[in-house]
Formats: structure tokens, C-alpha cells, sequence
């Protein structure tokens, strides 16, 4: 598994190699990702020609219509699927299966209701066979940090979406990924749980220092997040555009998801990316 | 930021003194539910006097029919001379074990097929076919093929297994995938997997299969006992019938009756310790 295919080296687009990136490498590369999916009814090409950099401690947004390949890309990082050609580089290493810096968050929570919550979180060390009494140390002060510690030996059914959601991400710490992945993760929530969870869980990333590639539909959330939005354009899903997200009205620091939203430059950002949105729809 | 408060959905208890219309609702519905008993209590006891009655008046013929007085003194017969516990015991025990032999078997092939999807590809039609096949007509097949007490085994397990790899395998399969893709992202081997998520995640799968199981082994168990045994409750069904002893026919039916009650619960019991 471990044969990729030899990639052109007129493939590669200069941009995509900035110099710092030659001692450093980047938490995340995709280097002229193509994809093809073949069903009986015939093949569809999903991603074409994706190629971009993201570094370490960034935080990303994809944003695109249904059928743009969001998803999909984040399936390629997590060693789900393979792509046709290109490569794809988590710090520096070309993905072959599940790498083991990655944590993934999902729409749903799927916590499972027949573990306890704290047994959900361990569910990670479990799987990968990581020293259980540290990744315990760690599950119990994950909880209590994020305000799940009385709820320890309750089962899912028991907790509101919320804390369910700061559960999962509970779960997805406990692996201590580099690189968080986050597919549509608040969109199974209601409107004011989902600004309050994606500010918090927003901080939690942020002071932990972690990469994160998040995929949403919501455009206001992929601004309040990210520090680059990328949008891409569907059939096949390709890049369309990146956006730098600066909010120097704010003052030095970036603001908090929530802050963001009231930030002057947020609805500029807003207006553009919408209308990129628009011209394919 | 997000104020999260109330929990546990059902800890909010009534208050202390409930009012007095609280307590007229409790009577209504104690009330029903006496109602409810006494008429499932009525029912059988029309049931019996209208089997008791007819015949001795000669509406039916008491030959065909027997009466519930005579199947009671047929029982107490058969208790005494000790004909009953030898018979109830052989069918048991034949029962547990192709019932435990089903389930454990049809359990290992699912796991199988639910680890080879190809294997699973290119068996699915027979083991439909199989499924559907009413076993009862493999019965003087495996009789000769096994004898007499083999091929009661083999039919009981006959009509057990394919459903119960039907079933499971089935259930296997509409394992939340958002579950299975959340333990993929994490590096779960197959094995893992099924460790992890789809087991775990099928006890309700597996209940219901007991549940379907015990009825079928009893099933197969008679039918075997029909065609070949000489021992056993559908032994004693048919030398009864062959004498033309009614009585002692429908004091055996009576405990089968007696038995699927006490199956009925025990998996009620069992069902309960699952889904603690």
C-alpha cells in the first residue's frame, strides 16, 4: 500500500512550494490530487487538479456546494479513500491509511450509547492501542475541561446536542491529533447551541495549537472559524479561490468565532465568497 | 458561553404530595388494568368450560376433542408413573442443545461473511434458497442419513440456523455507518470494527434472533421426535394419537405450552440484563 504513483514534476505548481517550506514541512499538502470515482453506471471525476498547502496550527475552511468534493477531501486526509493521481502529505509523509496524527469529527456525534461517556472517549486510545492509563488521565481532564466532568458515567442519551457534540470532541483530544478534521460537525445542531459550541470549540483548537481543516456549508461559520476559507467549485470539485481572513478592526489578536461575526470586515468577506458561490449554482 | 443545565430526561419526579387529580388517574388506570386481567382470566376460563361442557353433553364427540378434567387426570398420570419428566427432559435437553448449537453456529457465520464480503457475495443466493427451503421436508432425509436421534438434532438446527444468519448478518450490515467511519478514521482493523461498533452495536439483533430461535428449535425438536425418537413430547404426541389417547395428546401439548411460557420468560429476564 505503500506505491503511489510517480507524480510529474510538471504537475507541481511553484506556488505550491513557498521557501520555508523546504525545511519545515507543512502540516498538510495536496500535491495535484485527482480523483475518479467508478461505479456500473459509469465514472465520475470528483476532484480535479487540487493542490495547496496548509501550515502548521492554520485553521481552514472549505466551503463549496454539494457535490463539490468538501467531503471527499477530507476522506483522502483521513486515509479513507486513495486518490487516482497526486499525492497527499500530512507533515511531510504521504497519506497511506488512517495516519495516526489525525482526529476526525463527524456530523453526527456517534457516540456509541452503549459506553459511558468517558468510555467513549477512550474509544480512540482503545483502537490505536495507546497507553490506557495516560489516555484515562487524559479523558478525565478533557471532560472536566470542557464541562462534561459530573457527566462522566452517563450514558449519550442522557446529554443535550451540545454537550454530545463537546463530547465527541472530547473523544477526537484524547487521540492528541495534530491535524483536526471537522466535517460539518455543528450542523446537526440548533441555531444558538451551534454559534456558542463552534466558538468554544473554535478556542479549544486555537490554544491547543492545532491544525484544522473544517468542511460547512454555513459560510458565516467558515469566516468566524478559519484563517483561510477555500472555496471550490463543483463537477469536478476543483479550487476556486482562497481567502485570507483578517479582521484587523479587532485589534491584534483574532477574535473569538463569536466576536468574528460582529468584526467590520466580517460582512465583505461574506459578500465575496457568496458571490463566488453564486456564479455556479 | 453555552449554559447547559437540566440533564437526565425522567429524574424530574412528581411532586411529593401529588393532587388529588393526579390520584383519580393512578385509580383509572389501576382500574384498567384489573379490567384487563380479569378479562384475560375470563376468556380462558370460558374457553375451558365450553371444552369441558360440549363434549359431555355430546355437542362434539368426546373421542376427537377429550375435555380439560380428563387431560388433567391424563397429566397427573403421566407425572405419576414418571412417563412425563422423562419425556419433558429428553425434549429439553434436545431443545438447548441444537438451540445453543443454531445460535453459536449461525453467530460464527455471520461474523465470517460480515469479515469476507466476497465470501458473503457468492453465498447470499444459496443461503436464500436454504432459508426458504421448508427444512421439515429434509426430515426423512437426515433420518436416514443420521438415524434416529441425530437427525431430531438436525432438523431443529436445520430451521434455526439460516435465519439466524439471515438475521445477524443483516443486522451486521445497517450498523450505523457514521459509526463505522468514525472507528475507520481512527486506524480500526475489520476485526476491530466488528469488535467494537458492530457487535456491541447488534444486541438488540441478537435478541430478537434468540427470540426466533427458541420457538424454531422446539419446532424442529417435535418434528424430529415425530418422525423417529421414542422418547420425548412429540413421541408421546404421537403414540397418543397412534393409541387414540386425546388426553394424553393434549396433556403434552399443554406442557409444550407450559415450556414456551417458561422460554418466553427466561428471554424476558435475559432481554432486560442486555439492555441494562
Amino acid at each position: 500500500m505503500q506505491v503511489q504513483p510517480p507524480l510529474p514534476a510538471t504537475a507541481l505548481p511553484a506556488t505550491a512550494f513557498p521557501a520555508a517550506a523546504r525545511t519545515v514541512p507543512p502540516a498538510v499538502e495536496f500535491r495535484d490530487v485527482h480523483l475518479h470515482y467508478f461505479t456500473d453506471k459509469g465514472e465520475t471525476h470528483a476532484l480535479s487538479g487540487i493542490s495547496f498547502t496548509v501550515r502548521k496550527g492554520e485553521f481552514i475552511s472549505l466551503v463549496g456546494q454539494s457535490g463539490c468534493g468538501k467531503s471527499t477531501m477530507l476522506s483522502l486526509l483521513a486515509g479513507l479513500i486513495r486518490p487516482t493521481s497526486g499525492e497527499i502529505l500530512i507533515n511531510g509523509r504521504p497519506v497511506s491509511g488512517p495516519p495516526p496524527e489525525v482526529g476526525f469529527m463527524l456530523q453526527q456525534d456517534s457516540l456509541f450509547e452503549w459506553r459511558t461517556i468517558l468510555d467513549n472517549v477512550l474509544l480512540g486510545p482503545e483502537v490505536r492501542g495507546m497507553d490506557m492509563m495516560a489516555a484515562h488521565h487524559r479523558a478525565e481532564r478533557l471532560l472536566k475541561s470542557y464541562g462534561l466532568g459530573q457527566f462522566m458515567g452517563h450514558r449519550p442519551t442522557e446529554l443535550s446536542g451540545g454537550m454530545r457534540q463537546r463530547a465527541a470532541l472530547a473523544r477526537t483530544m484524547c487521540m492528541q491529533p495534530d491535524l483536526l478534521l471537522l466535517d460539518e460537525p455543528f450542523s446537526a445542531l440548533d441555531f444558538q447551541t451551534r454559534l456558542s459550541i463552534a466558538d468554544e470549540i473554535g478556542a479549544i483548537i486555537r490554544s491547543e495549537g492545532k491544525t484544522a481543516i473544517l468542511v460547512t456549508h454555513d459560510i458565516p461559520e467558515a469566516i468566524a472559524m478559519a484563517d483561510r476559507v477555500i472555496v471550490l467549485a463543483p463537477r469536478p470539485g476543483r479550487l476556486r479561490s482562497i481567502h485570507e481572513i483578517r479582521f484587523p478592526s479587532a485589534g491584534d489578536t483574532r477574535p473569538g468565532a463569536f466576536a468574528a461575526r460582529e468584526a467590520a470586515e466580517f460582512q465583505g468577506y461574506f459578500n465575496r465568497i457568496w458571490g463566488e458561490m453564486e456564479d455556479h449554482a | 458561553m453555552p449554559e447547559t443545565v437540566s440533564v437526565s430526561p425522567g429524574v424530574s419526579a412528581a411532586p411529593k404530595t401529588p393532587s388529588p387529580a393526579y390520584r383519580a388517574w393512578q385509580g383509572a388506570q389501576r382500574r384498567r388494568r384489573m379490567l384487563i386481567a380479569l378479562s384475560r382470566i375470563a376468556l380462558l376460563g370460558l374457553f375451558l368450560a365450553a371444552w369441558e361442557i360440549a363434549p359431555r353433553m355430546e355437542w362434539v364427540n368426546p373421542m376427537l376433542t377429550s375435555y380439560p378434567s380428563a387431560v388433567w387426570q391424563a397429566t397427573a398420570e403421566l407425572i405419576g408413573d414418571g412417563q412425563l419428566w422423562s419425556n419433558l427432559w429428553v425434549t429439553l435437553v434436545e431443545v438447548v442443545i441444537s438451540f445453543a448449537a443454531a445460535m453459536i453456529g449461525g453467530t460464527a457465520i455471520a461474523v465470517a461473511l460480515w469479515m469476507s464480503p466476497a465470501l458473503e457475495r457468492v453465498l447470499d443466493p444459496f443461503l436464500v434458497v436454504l432459508n426458504a427451503l421448508p427444512k421439515i421436508a429434509l426430515v426423512p432425509i437426515f433420518y436416514i442419513w443420521l438415524g434416529p436421534t441425530g437427525s431430531i438434532y438436525a432438523v431443529a438446527i436445520a430451521v434455526s440456523v439460516f435465519i439466524t444468519i439471515l438475521m445477524l448478518y443483516t443486522g451486521f450490515r445497517q450498523t450505523d455507518p457514521n459509526k463505522v467511519k468514525l472507528v475507520r478514521t481512527m486506524g480500526a482493523s475489520r476485526a476491530q470494527v466488528l469488535g467494537k461498533v458492530v457487535l456491541p452495536g447488534n444486541i438488540d439483533t441478537f435478541t430478537a434472533a434468540l427470540k426466533a430461535n427458541v420457538g424454531l428449535s422446539l419446532v424442529g425438536v417435535i418434528v424430529g421426535e415425530f418422525q423417529a425418537s421414542t422418547a420425548g413430547l412429540g413421541y408421546l404426541i404421537v403414540y397418543g394419537s397412534q393409541i387414540f389417547r386425546m388426553d394424553m395428546v393434549m396433556a403434552a401439548i399443554v406442557v409444550l405450552g407450559v415450556i414456551s411460557i417458561a422460554i418466553y420468560l427466561l428471554i424476558q429476564m435475559l432481554e432486560r440484563r442486555l439492555a441494562r
